[in-house]
């Protein structure tokens, strides 16, 4: 609360937290229209954006780590941002609508995670978690492939640029009209991950145990995978590929609240929204020109990535 | 029809790769079946089959007359409480976490386990002494205490039928003595227990039939004293060995010739 209110606040058109309690009825005075036209229309909308797309990321993140039992992966690592990427680019391309271009990146990324889990299961007799990091990887690589084709056949002129930058990981063109797709999509997709986190418990300990404790692993692993793949897709059709996320913040959850999922969705919503805003604010306020948002989460997330996969051999996740 | 557990001609394996055949045997509730074999004999695949966890290639598993091929995997774990090799845990659960997934048969999919559930699992835990361990981290204890603990899970299940895959594998000699004899009150109190090793004077310390998986079949199955021979750890192991009483009591030691 105290971060989004001090988020409005900054940025290239000064707004005072004054303006800010006035517009919002809490205190009476007047505020300037375009001030008015900053809470509203501009930032405002940003803001809610960054909070949503951080929930989406980092409780994806945290469903996807839970079900394949597997501490490293994410929804970029699983190669379901490429697949989303790449559906989202192919929207973009054909000039689709918003919710086009959501719709084409959910069915991209429940591709891509459906191909690296059949591969990977595929793959047996080898550590199961190298294989889904590198199946990810290597689906990953050939659906960065296909953007990059796409980015080939682009129009240069009005295409290209558009991608561009939408694939460097931005909310600067964040609208609300986006916002009228993103929420809902966000908050209906939460809701599978809610109601099954009990079963997601039981599902970390691998698909036998969980069967022989009376899960029908099936129909969960479906549940959790559509809905985690939904917010990532929702999430990377209008912020572009930001990375990291979902890796980092669930670890960082886990490491405060423990692994039970009932207690780790929260904290990873909380954590994953105030962590997204926090680096969009920076990215915004930082310099003179914006920088890319799936810049300064790469930064971020790298060493800490580093710094997981050592702590890792220890055996404590 | 029979109360408790009745496999009838049941055969297992995986498609192309059969690996049992023609296995039957009945087991009522309070009695131990204590299962043998060599390395790779199918123990584990014969359990699993039983369990749901693999189909079937042919045959029955029942539960009190009751044919569990149809049965969904929640009715399954309310009739059978499983214990696997190696608790999988690659989160920090604790223990008491690890312990009320047993409940999950219990409550319907979306809803929180109940006070009742917890009180279960909490039970479990003490009937195992486990009590002072309930928030440890599950990466922090030993794997003795992940065993007994998995035992307490399976108890929290409140099943009909217990079944351990090699429950003292990877324990030390203490702890494998206290797990047997967890096997064994367990039983006295009604459930119905089959559990796979690989020391056959297990089965004199709280078994009531022993069953030997050898060349794709359940052949011998009888009281400990009539199965577990010099001639059977022959022709099943291929060692020689004397089976030594243990003065006043029904204990046998098997005392290998090639090491004296």
């Amino acid at each position: 609360m105290v971060l989004t209110a001090f988020a409005v606040t900054v940025g290239a058109y000064p707004v005072t937290l004054s303006d800010l309690a006035v517009s919002f009825g809490l205190k009476s005075g007047t505020v300037s229209d375009a001030a008015q036209t900053v809470i509203w229309q501009i930032r405002g909308p940003r803001i809610f954006a960054a909070l949503l797309v951080g929930t989406a990321l980092a409780s994806s993140g945290s469903a996807y780590q839970s079900l394949f039992r597997n501490p490293l992966v994410s929804p970029d690592i699983l190669g379901v941002s490429s697949g989303a990427a790449l559906g989202a680019v192919l929207g973009i391309y054909l000039s689709l609508p918003v919710i086009g271009i959501e719709a084409m990146s959910f069915a991209g990324g429940l591709t891509a995670v459906g191909m690296v889990y059949g591969l990977a299961a595929t793959i047996s007799g080898r550590d199961p978690i190298l294989v889904l990091v590198l199946t990810g990887v290597v689906v990953g690589a050939l659906f960065g492939s296909g953007v990059a084709l796409l980015k080939f056949l682009a129009d240069p002129l009005n295409q290209l640029p558009a991608i561009t930058f939408w694939l460097l990981g931005s909310l600067a063109s964040f609208n609300r009209a986006d916002l009228m797709v993103l929420a809902p999509t966000v908050l209906v997709a939460v809701i599978p991950l809610v109601l099954l986190r009990w079963r997601l418990d039981v599902m970390s300990l691998g698909e036998e145990e969980a069967t022989a404790l009376g899960v029908d692993v099936r129909w969960v692993r479906g549940a959790v995978v559509i809905g985690a793949t939904l917010m990532t897709a929702a999430a990377v059709s209008v912020s572009g590929i930001v990375g990291w996320v979902g890796l980092l913040v669930p670890h960082l959850a886990r490491l405060i609240v423990g692994p039970a999922f009932a207690r780790l969705l929260p904290m990873t919503i909380v954590f994953g929204a105030a962590y997204l805003l926090a680096v969009d604010t920076v990215a915004r306020t930082i310099g003179v020109v914006e920088l890319p948002l799936g810049v300064l989460t790469a930064v971020i997330g790298t060493p800490v990535f580093l710094w997981l996969l050592a702590r890792g051999r220890h055996g404590a996740w | 029809m029979s109360d408790g557990l009745a496999v009838e001609n049941l055969s297992f394996g995986y498609p192309g790769h059969r690996v049992g055949d023609g296995v039957s045997f009945s087991l009522r509730p309070g009695e131990v079946l204590c299962l043998l074999g060599p390395n790779g004999g199918g123990k584990s695949t014969l359990l699993k089959t039983m369990l749901g966890l693999l189909p079937p290639l042919a045959g029955t598993v029942r539960i009190d007359g009751d044919d569990t091929a149809a049965w969904n995997p929640r009715r399954r774990a309310l009739a059978f409480g499983y214990v696997p090799q190696s608790g999988a845990g690659l989160f920090a659960f604790t223990v008491a976490e690890m312990v009320l997934m047993g409940r999950t048969a219990h409550h319907a999919a979306f809803a929180p386990p109940s006070a009742e559930d917890r009180a279960i699992a909490d039970e479990a835990l003490a009937s195992l002494g486990m009590t002072a361990l309930a928030h440890r981290s599950w990466l922090k204890i030993s794997g003795g205490e992940r065993q007994l603990a998995l035992i307490a899970r399976a108890l929290a299940q409140q099943p009909r039928v217990l079944v351990l895959d090699e429950p003292t594998a990877n324990l030390d000699f203490g702890n494998q003595i206290r797990v047997l004899a967890q096997v064994k009150r367990l039983a006295a109190q009604g459930l119905a227990v089959i559990f796979a090793t690989h020391h056959p004077e297990q089965a004199f310390a709280c078994a009531d039939h022993v069953a030997v998986l050898h060349d794709h079949r359940l052949d011998r199955i009888g009281t400990p004293d009539a199965i577990i021979t010099a001639a059977t750890m022959r022709e099943v192991y291929g060692v020689e060995v004397d089976i030594v009483p243990v003065e006043g009591s029904r204990l046998k030691m098997c005392a290998p010739k090639d090491w004296r």
